[in-house]
């Protein structure tokens, strides 16, 4: 178990190092590290002596070296437009994302396990086809247009919602959060409920699934035939064996609801990292954005690990195997 | 009684769904009014003399100055968005397809020569397309943009990198299946030349579920490039693809003003489900496993 922990470890470091060298390849070949780096209303004297100043004329192994050196540091340049560094400024607006995230997942569990086994409970009912015919819209619908539709029906037309911004904050452990307030839970509401659509839809499908593959075999049948109440044997016995895989794409999905926040901060104005990325590509703020970039790869390598060894501890069969 | 050629078992297969059916109309209708727009549209939304601020913001069904009448309402430059919204599906459409077929293109030689070949190509391929596809598109399709910049041309770019992956996939799963039959043997023992063996004898025999991914894939193509653009990081404000004329009506919907962003995005909508029920039935007619 313990090889295997440090097998996969050494692993995701090798894919963090081979993200950072696609990025600096982006960013020092593809793109003009000089535009990227030295603010545009630098004259020609100051270009050169900042080209110098920077190491960009030095061979690219080198400035690569350096970059990794400086990444490691935590130094990741600072912004042109608020003259920070770009590390601090993302870390400043990560709670506000990662709140987001975190309820639209937790969300896609209320909503969608529940949806997803009446569906797989009652296949043929109306309810059941109906959830399974939303579900479609759940996938296929343009999440920011879901977004605005939101608005326009919950904050315009029926005024029951606030249509943007994060609310009152409340500080826990140094930082501001949404969720302790009441006026920040209902900023939420709108945001993390757009956000989840896609995931309800995609819990719900795996629950159904799971559900009809499982009523049919013996061990229900036996449980049955003990005389055990149907709540019991479906909410213990069929749970238990369907919630490895839901746990698996919960835990993988999370990485994409991050990275997708970024489309519903946009709509619904919430001040998190994916808003800030999208200003820092309008204004070409490349500092931000390659911060912002290792970040969210950064995260999404932890996550993976995180879910593969949620996974060994779920099923002791993967357990058993990786032992072998 | 006619004779039953392939074609047409698949036509009737295909027309058993009526769902599916209406899509084809809908996709068909769609296409029609996209390569028509400069004909039937009542103004042409580029040409500045035909706007005029006046009409900026008029609510559906009303007139303009010169009788005019604007039945999904205008924008705030007084732009007809009827007129809008069919020159949008046009640029929408025309990245959203032309961006899947490239894609299609590089994904399916790649898929294809991975599962040919074999050994280090084929890791090489597949260990690229494992990684792609373990990030998600919008990511993908940001840090492509982050380091070219804005623009019709670096989206299209943007789609096609997100996209190629998926169909390297399917094109090497087929083709793994089908380079074990005969005919590829007896066309090796032809002693044909490499590409006229894959791009003739094997490549036919994988297109099927290259179709299917390629019309789901073309709906996901829109819909990205809606969100990109939706974002500000897609088309330019001069020609507005459909998310961008969702974007532009953002901020008037907050004062009641719906029909700026309302109707593009009904259009879009209409489009992508229409898309997607076309790409289901066919996957459903296509696939051998599924036959009746």
């Amino acid at each position: 178990m313990t090889t295997w922990i440090f097998r996969r470890l050494i692993q995701a470091i090798f894919v963090v190092l081979a993200m950072t060298v696609i990025v600096f390849i982006g960013v020092n070949v593809i793109g003009d590290p000089v535009e990227i780096l030295i603010s545009p209303q630098a004259d020609q004297a100051e270009r050169a002596r900042a080209v110098i100043a920077l190491g960009l004329d030095r061979p690219l192994w080198e400035q690569y070296g350096r970059f990794l050196w400086n990444a490691v540091q935590g130094d990741l340049g600072k912004s042109f437009v608020f003259n920070e560094p770009a590390l601090r400024l993302i870390a400043q607006r990560m709670p506000a994302t990662m709140e987001l995230a975190v309820t639209a997942v937790l969300l896609s569990i209320v909503l969608g396990i529940p949806l997803g086994l009446y569906a797989g409970l009652k296949p043929n009912s109306f309810a059941g086809r109906s959830i399974m015919a939303g579900s479609i819209f759940g996938f296929s619908l343009p999440s920011f247009w879901v977004g605005l539709m939101l608005i326009m029906v919950f904050a315009v037309q029926l005024g029951w919602l606030p249509s943007t911004g994060r609310g009152q904050t409340a500080t826990l452990f140094g930082v501001q959060w949404s969720f302790l307030t009441r006026d920040g839970l209902a900023h939420m509401l709108m945001p993390a409920l757009n956000l989840s659509l896609g995931n309800i839809a995609l819990v719900l499908r795996l629950t159904r699934a799971g559900v009809r593959e499982n009523m049919p075999m013996d061990y229900v049948k036996f449980a049955r035939a003990k005389g055990l109440s149907p709540v019991r044997v479906v909410f213990v016995h069929v749970m238990k064996n369907i919630t490895i895989p839901i746990v698996t794409v919960i835990g993988l999905e999370f990485g994409s609801t991050v990275a997708f926040a970024v489309v519903t901060e946009s709509v619904f104005a919430w001040p998190g990292m994916g808003k800030l990325i999208i200003d820092s590509i309008n204004v070409l703020d490349r500092p931000v954005i390659v911060a912002y970039l290792m970040m969210i790869v950064f995260l999404f390598i932890t996550i993976n690990l995180l879910v593969d060894l949620l996974y060994t501890v779920l099923d002791p069969r993967v357990r058993l195997e990786s032992r072998e | 009684m006619k004779e039953e050629t392939p074609f047409r078992r698949f036509v009737a297969e295909f027309a058993e769904s009526p769902l599916a059916v209406l899509g084809l109309v809908i996709v068909v209708i769609v296409a029609v009014l996209a390569l028509s727009a400069p004909f039937i549209t009542p103004q042409n939304p580029y040409d500045l003399a035909q706007l005029d601020i006046m009409d900026g913001r008029l609510a559906p069904g009303s007139k303009s100055m010169d009788g005019l009448v604007f039945w999904l309402g205008t924008d705030d430059q007084g732009r007809d968005m009827l007129s809008g919204i069919i020159y949008g599906l046009r640029i929408s459409l025309g990245v959203g397809v032309g961006s899947a077929i490239v894609a299609g293109v590089i994904g399916s030689v790649l898929g294809l020569a991975a599962a040919y070949f074999g050994g280090k190509v084929e890791t090489a391929i597949m260990r690229l397309v494992d990684l792609q596809l373990s990030f998600p598109a919008i990511l993908m399709a940001l840090m492509i943009l982050a380091v070219l910049g804005k623009g019709v041309l670096n989206v299209m770019l943007a789609i096609v990198l997100v996209e190629w992956a998926r169909y390297a996939r399917t094109a090497r799963g087929a083709a793994l299946v089908e380079r074990r039959r005969e005919y590829i043997e007896a066309a090796e023992c032809l002693a044909l030349p490499r590409w006229r063996l894959l791009a003739f004898h094997l490549l036919p025999n994988c297109m099927p579920p290259l179709i299917v991914i390629g019309t789901i894939q073309i709906a996901r193509a829109i819909t990205l490039e809606a969100t990109l653009s939706f974002l500000g990081l897609g088309v330019p404000i001069t020609e507005p693809s459909l998310g961008l004329l969702i974007a532009n009506g953002y901020q008037y919907m907050l004062s009641g003003k719906y029909w700026i962003s309302f109707y593009p995005g009904i259009a879009l909508l209409v489009t992508i489900i229409a898309i997607n029920l076309v790409g289901d039935q066919l996957r459903d007619v296509l696939n051998p496993r599924l036959k009746r």
